[in-house]
């Protein structure tokens, strides 16, 4: 099964798919905004300014998905040498770093009329901001080892390193008094935000989920192109 | 209705610029990621057309180029 996951076999898919999902992206993100920003109502305490959570939360659920399946596939890397997931997780980190970062500066903007700061060093941010500082490692690693053989290495150490700190991030607003709310979605028990926020939440998580998969792909053609270049070198 | 919706009760400052910070990131990752694309894609493209042509039947008999050669600009040559 893992021999379909070879990139000589995908190409053909992932070359074709990024024209799709952008179009489909333009929809669902067109939609989203109008819900977000327009249609759904304001909260009674937070008033207008909870409609930051329409891209504060999603960005950060990205974020650490997407961390949590590079450090998935470093592992299976190191312990498996599964090669062909050596690219995937490269190109997963550009969109991983990107939601991290507007997680980081849209919760900031939001902080400000809530918590009546732009920054507090309580565990939630600082443990985002951490995650960040693995995100830039893991690209900076990359472009800094030529070594084929040792930047795998290092580049999966890092991101398994990394994954130590993604229940931290979870479970930081349980664990530690924070000014930073206790999750109010959760699979395992009943959700505490009303279905007319939840829908615009929802349309935001699914463009942004589809945003990314579409930076994802481009940056995997990218990676694939340069090693065919390489290629087209020996011939 | 539009003046309620631009100044959200004084709230549209931070809910207008998160959104505009989330949108511009977007507009920027795009852009990055697509120059580099296009930029391996032009380089695969010039390098394929200097190749020979026993060199280029080569390369279009392997399967690892089939693709990458059916998406680039050189395969309709």
């Amino acid at each position: 099964m893992l021999k379909n996951f070879e990139p000589n076999k995908v190409f053909s898919l992932t070359s074709k798919a990024p024209k799709y999902i952008l179009l489909i992206f333009i929809i669902v993100i067109s939609i989203g905004l109008l819900e977000a920003l327009i249609f759904s109502p304001e909260d009674y305490i937070q008033s207008h300014s909870v409609r930051i959570m329409y891209v504060h939360v999603p960005s950060a659920w990205i974020s650490l998905g997407t961390f949590s399946v590079i450090a998935i596939l470093s592992f299976s890397i190191i312990i498996f040498k599964i090669k062909s997931f050596v690219l995937i997780a490269k190109s997963l980190a550009p969109a991983g770093l990107v939601f991290n970062i507007i997680a980081l500066v849209t919760g900031s903007i939001w902080g400000k009329p809530t918590w009546g700061t732009w920054w507090a060093w309580d565990a939630r941010i600082t443990s985002m901001l951490i995650l960040a500082l693995f995100y830039i490692i893991y690209i900076l690693a990359w472009r800094i080892y030529d070594n084929t053989e040792k930047v795998n290495k290092i580049t999966s150490l890092i991101a398994i390193l990394g994954a130590i700190n993604v229940p931290i991030i979870k479970y930081s607003v349980d664990w530690w008094s924070t000014l930073h709310q206790p999750a109010s979605i959760s699979i395992f028990s009943k959700t505490s935000i009303h279905t007319s926020m939840m829908i615009p939440l929802g349309l935001m998580t699914a463009a942004f989920a589809l945003f990314s998969i579409l930076i994802f792909l481009m940056k995997y053609n990218t990676e694939l192109i340069k090693i065919k270049n390489k290629g087209l070198d020996r011939l | 209705m539009i003046n309620d919706i631009i100044s959200m009760n004084g709230y549209g400052i931070y809910v207008w610029s998160a959104f505009a910070f989330t949108l511009i990131s977007f507009s920027v990752l795009y852009t990055v990621i697509k120059v580099q694309l296009v930029k391996e894609k032009i380089k695969f493209d010039a390098k394929y057309l200097t190749l020979s042509s026993e060199k280029k039947q080569v390369v279009r008999a392997q399967e690892a180029y089939k693709g990458i050669l059916a998406s680039n600009s050189v395969s309709k040559i």
